[in-house]
């Protein structure tokens, strides 16, 4: 299998904290990894060096697609491939929901409005909120918008989502749907990196798990072999730790 | 002679009425055109402060402390008086038009840059994460965002143009302020400033009232 997403000794620091240090990671077309450990421990920073949001060291390499992901020219249509979704939405206020998702591929992509707006219904159709179109961000409920933000990332028909924390900031009751949501994509062949607590959505749906902390990948596996028998006593600790309530 | 005599003289406010309605026209012409003008160039000044390169960047933060610190009398009258000594002469109007532009921008590249930066960074992120280029970014989801917060302080800055326009009869500028003193003394009479007063409180007090309105909006839309 061909790797969409390979990252080679990426390393990051801020202000003389590494908040990174020499990652490894390949991801295979169609692949779901999920990216699990304590905050803080490099999670986020690592999948937002993906798309270049996080500035990395000279000294590694982040390849989508074959293409590296860097400052230039080229990084516009890197990121167009790289879907993301927000721990806190990012919606635009402004824009109805249609226009959020219609928004990219009319500017990025010229497709034409009518076809990006059957597109749009399509998508929303798949994230189970089409009667939604008209209403501006503000009138939906946190797990309605995450649910426009997935949309919104998938109408660009990208090669990769990235899930930053997608459920982190919402309240308990939604967050099932927004899970849901994720669980089909990933059933539909969806190559996804997710960043996320719920261990449950991990062992459920990841085909391989990697366990992060203080900023390197200390052991990655399948979700049995992580969940059920790491080898690293830091893994085993942060499971009992969460896992116990 | 009364106190309706001296100062409401309707035979004096007739006579005069043309003079000042013609300078109310330059009034209004030099101000909408200062205005228009201080947007623009306030805008592409701020996004400069924001995103250049450095040295550039510095170069946009110099010009808006400079020109938001010189009295803008001072300004005209560099502008009117000196420059010609280096070879630029320009009319009363263009050298007024010049200084109200020149400040006006400096403050309203300050008043952008607190809209632009009032805006949540995850709007940005979201904006580059779907690929969107600069222009876009800024055309379609971060400027429609600013202007909202802006729109206040904006008209306030409008209001002070146009009130700052006065100034421009110290450099022969046939205004609104330059016609009525005129005609004042023409007519040894000061009816016709009492009238220029009035008619630049008729011109900014709806302004006054509009930035009022929107302030309201505002704070009941957050």
């Amino acid at each position: 299998m061909s790797s969409i997403v390979s990252i080679r000794n990426l390393s990051k620091k801020f202000a003389g904290f590494s908040a990174l240090k020499n990652i490894n990671l390949d991801v295979s077309e169609g692949e779901v990894v999920c990216i699990v450990g304590p905050s803080g421990s490099g999670k986020s920073t690592l999948i937002r060096c993906i798309n270049l949001l996080e500035e990395y060291e000279k000294s590694g390499s982040v390849l989508v697609d074959g293409i590296p992901v860097v400052r230039g020219e080229k990084l516009a249509m890197v990121r167009a491939e790289v879907g993301m979704v927000f721990q806190s939405f990012n919606l635009f206020p402004h824009l109805t929901v249609l226009q959020n998702i219609t928004l990219a591929p009319v500017r990025v992509r010229n497709t034409t409005r009518t076809v990006a707006e059957k597109q749009a219904y399509a998508m929303l159709e798949r994230v189970g909120i089409a009667a939604q179109a008209g209403k501006y961000p503000g009138e939906l409920s946190g797990g309605q918008q995450q649910r426009v933000a997935i949309a919104r990332a998938l109408a660009m028909q990208p090669r990769i989502m990235l899930f930053d924390e997608p459920t982190s900031s919402l309240d308990p009751e939604m967050v099932g749907e927004v899970l849901d949501v994720m669980k089909k994509l990933a059933k539909s062949g969806v190559t996804m990196i997710v960043v996320t607590h719920e261990m449950g959505f991990a062992r459920q749906v990841a085909d391989r798990v990697v366990f992060m902390d203080d900023g390197e990948i200390v052991e990655e596996g399948t979700p049995q072999q992580i969940f059920d028998d790491a080898r690293e006593e830091r893994t085993r600790n942060f499971l009992n730790a969460i896992l116990q309530h | 002679m009364n106190f309706i005599d001296t100062f409401f003289n309707w035979d004096v406010l007739t006579s005069s009425m043309p003079l000042l309605l013609s300078g109310l026209k330059v009034t209004l012409l030099l101000g909408l055109v200062s205005v228009v003008a201080g947007l623009v160039l306030g805008l592409a000044i701020a996004l400069v402060r924001l995103y250049a390169m450095r040295p550039i960047r510095l170069v946009a933060i110099i010009y808006i402390d400079l020109f938001r610190s010189i009295p803008l009398l001072v300004l005209l009258i560099l502008v009117y008086f000196a420059l010609p000594f280096i070879g630029i002469s320009l009319s009363p109007f263009a050298s007024a038009a010049a200084a109200l532009t020149i400040v006006s921008s400096a403050y309203t590249a300050e008043i952008f840059r607190a809209g632009i930066e009032a805006i949540p960074k995850g709007q940005f992120e979201a904006s580059q994460a779907l690929g969107l280029g600069y222009r876009h970014m800024m055309s379609d989801v971060i400027l429609p965002q600013a202007i909202r917060v802006v729109i206040p302080p904006l008209t306030n800055n409008c209001i002070n143009v146009i009130k700052d326009t006065a100034l421009a009869s110290v450099v022969a500028m046939p205004d609104l302020l330059k016609q009525a003193t005129q005609a004042q003394a023409l007519e040894a009479n000061p009816t016709p400033l009492i009238v220029a007063a009035l008619m630049y409180i008729g011109l900014l007090w709806p302004l006054v009232l509009l930035v009022g309105r929107f302030e309201k909006r505002l704070r009941t839309t957050r």
